[in-house]
């Protein structure tokens, strides 16, 4: 009995200590994707954002066309797309500025495909979206605001 | 293990569009479960497309993509016959690579 209980705490600490690991940060899925800029999708304002993907500021760009709705009834599934008229377009990204993690997605683009990439993402509210797109190593920007009617009501 | 993806690739006049719709519920992290304890995040990181093993593009998401994310691009080149191949991560460490024929 005794040798038992003794296992059972074992398995027990060991869970422990890879939870209390796990919360510190020290053990994350994520560390096997060292790809993943997770210092990006963190950011907490445009600007840390931008920062963490090297865009810095980008100059506006009537050349870069985002497609979305005027006015999104489902604040969950919102169809954006992107496309950039830019020359050697290599990297696009989303960011709506208004949620809390604002990069929703990145894109890189590699040669022989086209700068015209579509996805859905979720807003929580009426905001700005905009296309970051890395062009001939220079940064790019355009946005085009959305209205978020949650309660189909208008607004 | 999660559903497959739904991979459309269709070749036009030296072109080929691509449509992936994945299943993945793309939980962001801030939501609550009816007792108030907030729900952990759950969403693809990393997705890569491959044309007869060319990486044709390859993308992060973040929490702020949809639930069942969608995807559509396209690139230059590809034929009939051609193989298709994509694949994602998740912030869990799961992934999914399905493959299909450029039509």
């Amino acid at each position: 009995m005794n040798n038992q209980r003794r296992d059972a705490l074992k398995a027990g600490g060991g869970l422990g200590v890879f939870g209390l690991l796990a919360a510190a940060g020290l053990i994350k899925p994520e560390m096997a994707l060292a790809a993943w800029n997770k210092s990006a999708f963190d950011a907490k304002s445009m600007d840390a954002a931008l920062a963490a993907i090297g865009a810095g500021k980008p100059a506006d760009s009537a050349d870069i066309q985002i497609t979305a709705p005027d006015i999104a009834e489902n604040g969950a599934v919102v169809p954006v797309g992107v496309v950039s008229n830019l020359p050697k377009t290599e990297y696009v990204a989303i960011m709506i500025e208004k949620n809390p993690s604002m990069l929703a997605a990145s894109f890189e683009i590699p040669e022989g495909t086209m700068a015209d990439v579509q996805t859905r993402v979720k807003m929580g509210q009426t905001s700005d979206v905009f296309a970051v797109v890395k062009a001939d190593g220079k940064f790019y920007v355009a946005k085009k605001e959305v209205k978020v009617t949650l309660g189909g009501c208008g607004g | 293990m999660a559903s497959p993806m739904r991979i459309r690739a269709a070749s036009k006049d030296g072109v080929t569009e691509v449509r992936v719709l994945m299943s993945h519920p793309m939980e962001t992290g801030q939501r609550k479960d009816s007792s108030g304890n907030p729900i952990p995040a759950h969403h693809i990181t990393e997705l890569s497309a491959k044309h007869n093993d060319k990486v044709v593009l390859s993308a992060q998401f973040g929490p702020s993509v949809s639930t069942n994310p969608y995807l559509a691009f396209k690139f230059k080149g590809g034929a009939s016959g051609d193989k298709l191949v994509v694949s994602w991560v998740d912030n869990k460490g799961e992934s999914r690579t399905d493959e299909v024929q450029v039509s």
